[in-house]
């Protein structure tokens, strides 16, 4: 059972039994009055959206998925394809159910699958990830802008902001709850 | 983590810093004495939706205010204080549970005069005539919008305050219609909210079913809570007592009553005093989109 505070961005809950995704989350309180939960959140099988206001208080179910480790294995026209590690059996899943997943997706990389009702209807990937930069423009030093950071490209086509200081070949690791650079990875 | 959250927020924290040697210039220019209270207090205002944070015992403060009261009542005119407030459970993008909040109070004046001295305050903060946040241009010389509580609910959340309060959608419609609305091309200064909703503020003696308060919003974000202060101890206690019964109805902790700042409204004089949320005034001097942008640490990043 979730609390309104426990709401988040990514939490999973179940409203008529259907399975949704909180995709946006703001805390709202005007002055001297009650605290407010404000969601959008789409509903995980049918990929419709709706704006939902709670109260501190109001309780949730959480989701009933099933998940299953998986890996990647590759991308086909709009479809992702995956392999479950125990059953070698491989599912497919649309470009639009994998959401944010599909900027962290590299060749072999273990993902929670979630099955509902037998079918796959999305992916979990680990909350960092390290990916290479693969494109990226050099640090100009003395550079007086004041600008701190820069857009770079990582392999699997996913553009970021970053330190100044990276540079094309490094390896960096991302936070996959926010999609932003985390940390440069010694090595 | 690493360190580069907090090295690359070096020019908001410049910018801020800066914004609050001009608040402090301000306070010195126009002879009010910045003042210190405790952080730690043992009785902090019972209000039915503002939750402190215990402490050994004790708590921390919501806000300064009983002490900067208790200040006024000793004969302290003209007092400010830039200090951190705590509430429990608050955090999102506009929220920090531990912020920094500025206030000040000011003796025979009220909540009309404390708006033409946050006009001035915030102008001079901003060392700009006008300011760009989130695409919306907002212009700050010139006069400010001032629309009543009951006129806004009117026209931006087609319902009577009244109706709403009664139906229970009053905080649901301020906030998904209402402050959208508030202080686009220039700040807005929303006044006179229901009594309900007015703790510790004086009713309007011309309509006593509102009281003396105004908030102040700046492209939709809440920046300030001011009011005439209410100054009568046998009132001030019955609202508490009131708003004890609602913490308490909400399954809430139970607060020990202020007796010394009650005993000590017997000695205020008339005097209107302002709360104003300074991370949130930086965040739209700097257009940042979070209140995570203009401090140096979170909550999360300790």
């Amino acid at each position: 059972m979730y609390t309104a505070a426990d709401l988040k961005k990514g939490l999973k809950i179940a409203i008529n039994d259907e399975p949704y995704i909180i995709t946006h989350f703001d805390f709202a309180k005007p002055g001297k009055g009650q605290a407010l939960y404000r969601t959008k959140m789409k509903n995980m099988i049918t990929g419709s959206t709706m704006d939902r206001t709670y109260r501190s208080g109001e309780t949730f179910e959480p989701a009933r998925l099933e998940d299953r480790v998986m890996q990647y294995l590759y991308k086909e026209d709009d479809h992702y394809c995956f392999m479950d590690n125990d059953t070698f059996e491989q599912i497919h899943i649309s470009e639009e159910a994998m959401g944010d997943a599909k900027n962290y997706l590299i060749d072999n990389l273990q993902v929670d699958v979630l099955i509902f009702r037998e079918k796959a209807i999305g992916v979990d990937v680990p909350n960092f990830v390290n990916l290479r930069v693969v494109q990226t423009d050099p640090w100009v030093k003395g550079d007086t802008s004041g600008s701190d950071s820069k857009p770079a490209t990582v392999e699997t086509g996913y553009v970021l902001r970053v330190p100044p200081f990276i540079e094309e070949g490094e390896l960096i690791t991302i936070d996959t709850r926010t999609g932003e650079y985390s940390t440069r990875v010694k090595g | 983590m690493g360190s580069w959250p907090l090295a690359r927020r070096r020019q908001a924290l410049v910018e801020r810093g800066a914004i609050f040697g001009r608040i402090r210039e301000f306070f010195q220019e126009k002879g009010y004495l910045e003042v210190e209270t405790p952080f730690r207090i043992p009785a902090p205002a019972p209000e039915a939706q503002i939750d402190a944070i215990p402490a050994s015992g004790w708590f921390l403060q919501t806000s300064p205010e009983l002490c900067m009261k208790r200040m006024l009542a000793a004969g302290y005119q003209r007092i400010f204080q830039i200090c951190r407030c705590w509430r429990d459970g608050e955090r999102g993008v506009r929220h920090l549970s531990e912020f920094t909040m500025l206030e000040w109070y000011r003796s025979k004046a009220d909540y009309l005069v404390l708006m033409e001295e946050t006009e001035a305050l915030v102008q001079h903060a901003a060392a700009t005539g006008s300011i760009s946040y989130r695409g919306q241009q907002i212009a700050l010389s010139g006069k400010w919008e001032r629309i009543t509580v009951a006129d806004a609910f009117l026209r931006y959340g087609g319902i009577s305050m009244w109706q709403a309060l009664a139906d229970g959608t009053f905080d649901v419609i301020m906030v998904d219609r209402i402050e959208p609305n508030l202080g686009l091309a220039r700040p807005t200064f929303i006044y006179d909210y229901p009594a309900s909703c007015s703790a510790l503020a004086r009713l309007k003696p011309s309509d006593p079913t509102v009281a003396e308060r105004f908030e102040l919003y700046i492209g939709g974000l809440e920046i300030a809570n001011a009011f005439s202060e209410l100054i009568d101890p046998v009132e001030q206690r019955a609202r508490f007592v009131t708003a004890a019964a609602e913490r308490a109805a909400q399954g809430k902790a139970a607060y020990p009553m202020p007796e010394k700042f009650l005993s000590a409204l017997d000695e205020m004089p008339e005097a209107a005093g302002i709360a104003l949320g300074v991370d949130r005034l930086v965040m739209v001097l700097l257009d940042a989109e979070t209140i995570d942008e203009v401090v140096a640490f979170t909550t999360e990043e300790l």
